[in-house]
């Protein structure tokens, strides 16, 4: 009967486009391979804003990738971004560790703190997955003897060494104040800042802590006050930063603000508002301008999202490319087989020239000290790790605020 | 010894935020026997539409402490609102209900607020903007902020006005009969109903501006703000004896200055062995020593249960 074989073909017709309305993601077309790249941030919360810059420069990563119509193993490649929000918490993120690894990703960037990276590397280790987390500077992650674990930003020993060589050396502290906040992060920087500045012959005057959930820092910083230091060093991020800031100002205290690269987001100015002026915060890597294409990074997230990289965004997105880059190299996109060739990354990135050592840290690695002068965040000096061609070493002078 | 002075300051600036949001607590304990869980929220809510209100002002050619000022006239009637709507949805009904059904729905309530707090103004924190001088004034080694001063003077006018309300006005005196029999205050013409529903008002008026003062002095807000607040304030009011007025301005008091103390003297004293963030439990270890001693609070009396 040709009218019921008509009715059936477009029963059918009507079925695909339903099917196709309910399925959210594109299906690969046919003779297309689908590639899921799983990230994990904390997409809500107050450390949302950072969370989902993460996520926008992994995005961008992968849809340039899906532009490019890349062909791994005689098979065209579609990418997808399976995100997760692991709301900062060591507990959720392995929650969500599993989730993704329950859902077959074939490589894994994330997670944003260190306090979430570093229990949710034992999933993916065991689940054979490839993992690179763009902002983890705790250097514990890499230290678990998994083949699975890079960082594409340079760890806290190294930050924590020469933020403490800053502070002794440019800075000229003999009295140093230290705060942290108690987490993976903060406490792991403090910790290598204090050896650092103790070192380099500068005495500590007070060790206090703080969570990452507090606001009222006014009772430690009197404490503080009454040590007289020269130099107040923060392991932390922005929501505890900004307020700190202010009470530090309110208390009168005159003591050069130090702190990591959580502190260093146009978040933390606002937050602080005029008490951030003179405050000093320090990023892994060379500053936006100076990275290799990071102006040309800057306009493309610029464009695409019509808002600024906060804070992580282009190592997110190096650290998917180096992902792809490897694949392409191990001509497979099964994490056991591309796993080895990630590990031999030589790529020019946005960021840097990426390379890793034999633990997964990025070999080499500068650090930049920002200053907060006139309300924006401007390079005060970049510290070199190891010299690598990229990161020369342009000093600007710091002033002296004795 | 500036050190012990900052501290005292940072107390008593703190305690009388506490003691603000305290006396929300005790005028309806003292009135309905009630613990109103949800009064944490209405500062929280207070805090976030000054906030709100005061954003949407920054601009204008408006002086700053004009626009705060707006921002706090805005929030009053809004707390205030939601004051009494809490009461008139959430306790009025249940008035004569066991005593555990009002403290459920006043649970409810909190997390209700909380939500749509969340829904509203997202779960990032809002910062104050800044609009007030912060310049600091030294006295004697501390340094003591314009902030701080005004805080600390309104909030003993406020304190003192309410004081005055309670003891020697008609409204007082109603309310006071109320506390004391709502039966009886009810059949000598008081309108019960209305005596209520102004204790929630009052209430919530104070929380609009206990609200405003975290935000300006910490300079920002949060969904989540009222929570830990609320219930330093509740500790308060029950440190000083809760149902009595005079008591949850010295509970609050106490507690801040305690608090700052403990925070500042706690390191030393043990040889870096208990350090600053014991502030909180530093707080408690000492409401519960308090009610060991006078299970009713430093003023409270002795009150014979209700039949």
């Amino acid at each position: 009967m040709r009218l019921s074989g008509r009715f059936s073909l477009s029963l059918a017709a009507a079925v695909m486009i339903l099917s196709g309305c309910k399925e959210a993601p594109p299906l690969p077309k046919v003779g297309e391979l689908l590639v899921k790249i799983g990230h994990a941030a904390p997409l809500t919360g107050i450390q949302a804003h950072i969370g989902k810059d993460n996520e926008n420069g992994v995005r961008l990563a992968i849809e340039e990738a899906n532009a490019a119509g890349i062909v791994i193993g005689g098979q065209k490649i579609r990418f997808q971004l399976l995100s997760e929000d692991d709301q900062a918490d060591p507990k959720t993120g392995t929650i969500v560790a599993h989730k993704l690894t329950d859902a077959e990703i074939n490589g894994m960037i994330g997670h944003l703190n260190s306090g979430t990276t570093i229990p949710a590397s034992r999933v993916y280790h065991d689940a054979g997955i490839p993992q690179i987390s763009p902002s983890a500077t705790n250097p514990k992650y890499t230290r678990q003897g998994f083949k699975s674990a890079f960082r594409t930003m340079a760890n806290d020993e190294q930050q924590g060494k020469l933020l403490g060589e800053f502070a002794t050396g440019q800075l000229a502290a003999k009295r140093i104040a230290i705060i942290d906040d108690r987490t993976a992060y903060g406490q792991g920087l403090a910790d290598e800042f204090e050896k650092s500045a103790k070192a380099n012959g500068a005495i500590i005057v007070a060790r206090e802590f703080t969570t990452d959930k507090s606001t009222d820092f006014r009772a430690i910083l009197t404490a503080i006050k009454g040590k007289q230091p020269d130099v107040l060093f923060f392991g932390g991020m922005d929501p505890q930063g900004g307020p700190l800031m202010r009470q530090i100002k309110s208390l009168g205290i005159t003591a050069i603000f130090l702190g990591g690269d959580g502190i260093y987001t146009p978040e933390f100015i606002k937050l602080a508002g005029d008490a951030a002026e003179g405050a000093y915060g320090s990023l892994p890597g060379v500053p936006l301008e100076k990275m290799p294409s990071g102006i040309a990074f800057r306009d493309k997230y610029k464009a695409r999202y019509n808002r600024d990289i906060q804070l992580y965004a282009p190592f997110c997105y190096d650290a998917v490319n180096i992902m792809i880059e490897a694949m392409k190299r191990a001509d497979s996109v099964k994490p056991e087989r591309y796993l080895p060739e990630l590990a031999k990354t030589d790529y020019d990135g946005v960021t840097t020239r990426i390379m890793f050592d034999e633990k997964g840290d990025l070999k080499g690695g500068a650090i930049t000290l920002y200053q907060v002068r006139n309300g924006k965040w401007e390079v005060a000096e970049t510290l070199a790790g190891t010299p690598t061609e990229s990161s020369s070493t342009t000093t600007l002078a710091v002033d002296d605020r004795g | 010894m500036d050190i012990f002075l900052q501290q005292l300051i940072n107390g008593l600036v703190l305690g009388s935020i506490y003691a603000l949001v305290a006396l929300g607590y005790t005028m309806v304990y003292g009135i309905l026997g009630l613990i109103n869980f949800a009064h944490g929220e209405v500062v929280m809510i207070g805090a976030m539409v000054a906030l709100a209100a005061i954003h949407a002002l920054t601009g204008t050619a408006l002086p700053g402490p004009i626009i705060v000022l707006m921002g706090l006239l805005i929030a009053i009637p809004a707390c205030m609102l939601l004051g009494y709507g809490i009461e008139r949805v959430a306790y009025r009904p249940l008035r004569h209900a066991p005593r555990l059904a009002p403290l459920i729905t006043a649970i409810g309530v909190s997390i209700i607020l909380q939500n749509i707090a969340m829904i509203i103004w997202g779960r990032q924190y809002i910062s104050f903007p800044p609009l007030l001088p912060t310049d600091a004034y030294t006295v004697a080694g501390a340094s003591i902020t314009l902030l701080q001063i005004f805080i600390f003077l309104l909030a003993v006018a406020i304190m003192a006005g309410l004081i005055f309300l309670v003891k020697r006005t008609r409204l007082g005196r109603a309310m006071r009969a109320t506390a004391q029999n709502p039966e009886v205050a009810g059949l000598m013409g008081v309108n019960v109903n209305a005596v209520i529903s102004t204790t929630f008002i009052i209430g919530s008026a104070l929380a609009a501006v206990a609200g405003l003062m975290v935000g300006a002095y910490y300079g920002l807000a949060h969904y989540y703000m009222g929570f830990l607040l609320g219930l330093k304030a509740f500790s308060a009011a029950v440190l000083g004896g809760i149902g009595n007025i005079g008591g949850a301005v010295l509970g609050g008091l106490l507690l801040g200055v305690i608090e700052s103390l403990g925070a500042g003297y706690i390191g030393p004293l043990t040889g870096g062995f208990l350090g600053s963030h014991y502030q909180d439990v530093f707080a408690f270890f000492v409401l519960i020593l308090v009610l060991v001693f006078r299970p009713s609070g430093l003023l409270g009396e002795r009150v014979v249960d209700r039949a």
